[in-house]
């Protein structure tokens, strides 16, 4: 029979949403709201067996609406929330959680902080239960809020001190606070997970109550339990740490060293390959050469002249020491055919050298040496500084035309 | 109505109706001079009685409401129906006197099973019509059955609007629940026995009513109207009174959720008039707005197409006898004659003759407007002539802008009212918690959907597209001629067009597999897809739909030539 192309009330309720998300997607919230408006009626037909249903749907795209809208205020959209939170009881603490972002947003912290207490108390038989996810993270967020008001006392508490008045309300106040954060921040981020503001916040606190040890141990689970998912940042705070706590640079570099297998191309690959270079130790400063190359892989560093500089350095050291050119040759092997093109165009030489001398000098060098006297990067940027009379491009030049030979060593 | 006296003879008040409309005591068989007085056309005037072998009589329901059955119901909507169509403008004729006579004819029909009572349920359900107007009066019109007032034997009649009160559930064994007397029996029917009531159903009866008074009004507008509102259909129910009380399994009966299509309603009125046992409709003759000739020129101008073609329409509807009479009027229960859907025919025409004068194969027709550009261009005396090309465009950017708004139109479509509808009264108050959450939803969301406000229903009318001459822009092109395109032969007027393309050169069974085609897009030509797609919008059925018409058309038209085809085969094969 021909009746699948009978209109009937589901048809054109996903024809509803359908035109709802196209508003959405093209932020026509008006348009939106006209169409939502006739889909709530699917709130009184019953959608058990679908995925996701017309109260979850509601509520999403009420929410986005209502944020977004030019006339709506954030009274309404409480309004709203309060109604949302009534329809499924599944999805309760969700709705609350997802409540409390936006009022955050909105900078309504002591609301927000009411709604995640509010929220923290609330029991419904089995559900309770089921959703202790997402109770935890009322937990946390709470903690959180916690956290920022002792955050809030200590600053008051630091300004105050100067005066030598030290005021023991507030000083209460904040241990207080810290308390209350710390309990709620310790659980959350034993759960396997990807805490990284919670973790900051109780690292902070630990280490201003000096408790280094648990500092320490908390910074280590979260980095090195197999059981929580990679996460560089958990290496970023390690090592953050460790370098607060004045630990060799053995230590830091171990940290690091994770990091730099994890992201070739974090920005703390400089602090990094800095420290290689410095060390005694030859395979050190050869790990050094290799993360500086790496991090320099990636687009958005092709315009970091402290990046080049670094490189420019190690590179400029090896040729006068006229040891380890293996390396560099080692480096260059998987780069050569693709780094002329990326990093040492002409059009790139032009450009370096109209927005920023000190970028096209370093990376005059690199070409330089990489590529001969002869490759039309080096040759535009020096003949363009020597025309400017700068010094250094000069000396660059000179430098240059005397390690000449190098390149073909290692192409 | 409420006759309340007590008898002279006998003092009890138990009163009948004779034929001749006078009251009369059932007790004494007296006979009062006492006339109903009939000015009442009120289509609520069937009184249903129930006698239980318990014989205990409990006065109305607890929550207010009172027994009423499910074709009761149906009654109601089909009065609001033909109410609104009067207001369109049909005849009056069509409620009192011949709508009224159908339904009255089909619960007689149907009660005949209805008496069929399971076991442990005695209940008796007979039914009193009144109607003020003698149907005879007409003499054209042949006579219908009356729907007997049945005899006394039957058990006690009530002629009061009141309904008798008993118990309200039917049967002891049936756990199911419904606000109306009857609804899970009904649902549980056998269905062979008759032919069950359905909400689509009303709209087959108003069609049915349509063509016996041969209103202009086709099945693909009736339906177009009852989408846009102006014929109840959906939430009829809310104009129940309040003592009807509607839940449970009635629900299911009445509550609809998706609009009927064409198919469904055209079949189903068939399915109707035989079962009536319903005699020849009325001639549909040339002058009447349903016959082809009438159709083709409406849906010309509808369609923007010259009114020259409207000659062509003619000769082709001549050609192969669809104009006749005996082939447009409707004979029920002769399963011989396919039945006629007049508003897809004559779409179906116009296509045909598109096809013999375009060919639309995706070339010879830009062809012919390439040249009949040129013509224009250097003939600027008298009227233009008619350009594919400049038509295509036209019409696709006005379908287009009328498709995308009833697209839109069709995502908005509100399903539910404000009369709460609950299975049963343990969740009514959840229902109307939710109903009263969709309302402050949609205040919230009605403010912020800006200046948009709901328009007011339009006006209805027979003409979606519309095209006026007075436009300097040139995008009419009623009066366009078709000059280029035709030449004269022995008199005659033929198409250039030497060659024609049959859409299929077999048709399939209809009764085997219910199409004479199987329509794909990717098959055929675009423009012909286009030609089918703008009709398919016109009359709201699927392109398919008008594409079985044509190939039947193409069928009758070419059937000396596919006969000699089929002759010359088989003689080869020898």
């Amino acid at each position: 029979s021909s009746n699948e192309h009978k209109l009937n009330f589901k048809k054109s309720k996903e024809a509803c949403l359908s035109f709802i998300q196209d508003a959405l997607l093209q932020k026509q919230w008006k348009r939106a709201a006209e169409f939502l408006t006739c889909y709530v009626e699917s709130l009184e037909k019953d959608y058990s067996r679908e995925h996701i249903g017309p109260s979850e749907m509601i509520w999403r795209i009420g929410s986005e609406i209502l944020w977004h809208h030019s006339q709506s205020s954030m009274k309404e959209f409480n309004c709203f929330i309060e109604q949302m939170k009534t329809l499924g009881v599944k999805r309760y603490l969700k709705v609350c959680l997802e409540h409390v972002f936006h009022l955050l947003c909105d900078g309504q912290i002591d609301e927000a902080y009411q709604n995640l207490s509010l929220a923290e108390s609330w029991r419904f038989g089995e559900q309770t239960a089921i959703q202790d996810k997402e109770m935890k993270l009322v937990q946390a967020y709470r903690g959180l809020l916690d956290y920022y008001s002792w955050s809030k006392q200590k600053n008051i508490l630091l300004e105050n001190g100067e005066d030598g008045f030290s005021d023991l309300a507030v000083e209460q106040e904040m241990h207080g606070y810290f308390r209350k954060a710390a309990v709620n921040l310790k659980e959350i981020i034993k759960i396997p997970g990807v805490w990284d503001i919670f973790v900051k916040c109780y690292v902070d606190l630990l280490e201003f109550y000096g408790d280094h040890n648990e500092a320490r141990q908390v910074l280590n689970e979260y980095a090195y339990n197999s059981k929580f998912p990679a996460n560089p940042n958990a290496h970023v705070y390690l090592y953050q740490f460790l370098k607060r706590q004045r630990e060799p640079k053995k230590s830091l570099i171990s940290a690091l060293k994770i990091l730099h297998d994890m992201v070739p191309s974090h920005e703390l690959m400089i602090e990094f390959n800095t420290m290689l270079q410095k060390s005694k130790k030859r395979k050190k400063r050869r790990l050094g050469l290799e993360v500086i190359f790496a991090a320099l892989d990636y687009a958005g560093w092709k315009e970091n002249a402290k990046a080049w500089s670094c490189l420019a350095r190690q590179v400029k050291q090896i040729v006068i020491s006229e040891k380890h050119l293996d390396w560099i040759k080692q480096e260059w092997s998987s780069r050569k055919d693709w780094w002329p093109a990326f990093h040492f165009s002409r059009y790139l030489a032009k450009r370096n050298w109209q927005e920023n001398k000190s970028l096209s000098y370093e990376k005059a060098l690199v070409a330089g040496i990489l590529l001969g006297k002869g490759c039309k990067y080096f040759k535009y940027v020096s003949h363009q500084g020597c025309k400017a009379q700068l010094k250094r491009f000069r000396v660059l030049k000179k430098f240059v035309n005397k390690h000449n030979p190098v390149y073909l060593r290692i192409s | 109505r409420d006759f309340n006296e007590r008898c002279a003879q006998c003092s009890e008040v138990n009163w009948g109706l004779t034929d001749g409309g006078r009251f009369y005591c059932r007790s004494c068989h007296n006979v009062t001079e006492r006339t109903r007085e009939v000015v009442n056309t009120d289509f609520i005037t069937n009184s249903r009685v129930q006698t239980i072998s318990k014989g205990s009589r409990k006065q109305e329901k607890n929550d207010g409401g009172s027994e009423w059955y499910i074709c009761e119901g149906f009654q109601l909507v089909l009065k609001k129906q033909v109410e609104a169509l009067e207001a369109l403008g049909v005849c009056p004729q069509m409620k009192d006197e011949i709508l009224c006579n159908f339904w009255r004819c089909y619960l007689q029909k149907s009660k005949q099973a209805y008496c069929k009572r399971p076991a442990g349920e005695t209940v008796k359900a007979l039914s009193v019509c009144e109607s003020s107007t003698d149907v005879d009066s007409d003499p054209e019109r042949p006579s219908l059955l009356h729907l007997l007032s049945l005899s006394e034997s039957e058990g006690d009649l009530q002629t009061d609007c009141s309904f008798a009160s008993s118990v309200s559930k039917v049967s002891e064994s049936t756990s199911v629940y419904s606000g109306s007397v009857d609804g899970s029996l009904y649902l549980m029917k056998n269905q062979k026995e008759k032919l069950r009531m359905t909400m689509p159903m009303t709209l087959s009866f108003c069609y049915m009513a349509l063509l016996w008074v041969r209103e202009p009004i086709t099945l693909s507008e009736l339906l177009r109207y009852v989408v846009e509102g102006h014929i109840p259909y959906l939430n009829v129910f809310q104009h129940f009174p309040e003592k009807m009380k509607l839940c449970g399994l009635d629900l299911k009966i009445f509550c609809v959720e998706s609009w009927p299509v064409y198919e469904e309603v055209f079949n189903k009125m068939h399915e109707l008039a035989a079962y009536l046992d319903l005699p020849r409709f009325p001639d549909i003759t040339e002058s009447c707005f349903l016959h082809p000739d009438m159709l083709c020129m409406k849906y010309l101008m509808e369609a923007n197409l010259p009114d020259e073609l409207h000659n062509w329409t003619c000769r082709v509807v001549k050609k192969i006898g669809i104009g006749e009479v005996d082939f447009l009027t409707l004979v029920p229960g002769n399963k011989s004659t396919r039945k006629v859907k007049y508003d897809v025919l004559a779409a179906a025409v116009i296509v045909v003759v598109l096809k013999l004068l375009f060919l639309l194969d995706d070339h010879y027709e830009w062809l012919l407007s390439e040249l009949a550009e040129e013509r224009n261009k250097n003939n600027t005396e008298g009227g233009p002539c008619f350009e594919f090309k400049k038509w295509y465009e036209v019409v696709k950017h006005s379908l287009d802008v009328q498709q995308k708004k009833l697209d839109e139109e069709r995502a908005k479509y509100l399903w539910r009212c404000e009369k709460p509808l609950f299975y049963s009264v343990k969740n009514k108050s959840k229902v109307l918690k939710r109903r009263q959450m969709v309302v402050n939803l949609q205040n919230q969301f009605g403010k912020l959907s800006g200046s948009v406000q709901r328009a007011e229903k339009p006006n209805p009318s027979s003409f979606q597209l519309s095209w006026s001459e007075e436009n300097t822009d040139g995008s009419c092109f009623h009066g366009h001629s078709l000059k280029g395109i035709l030449q004269e032969k022995r008199g005659l007027l033929t198409a250039m067009n030497p060659d024609y393309w049959l859409c299929t050169v077999k048709l399939c069974n209809e009764k085997l597999c219910g199409h004479l085609a199987h329509y794909r897009e990717v098959e055929f030509p675009q423009s012909y897809h286009f030609v089918l797609g703008l009709f398919s919008f016109l009359l709201r059925v699927q392109p398919s739909y008008i594409h079985d018409e044509v190939c039947m058309i193409e069928h009758k038209l070419f059937n000396k030539k596919l006969y000699k085809k089929l002759k010359y085969n088989t003689v080869l094969r020898k």
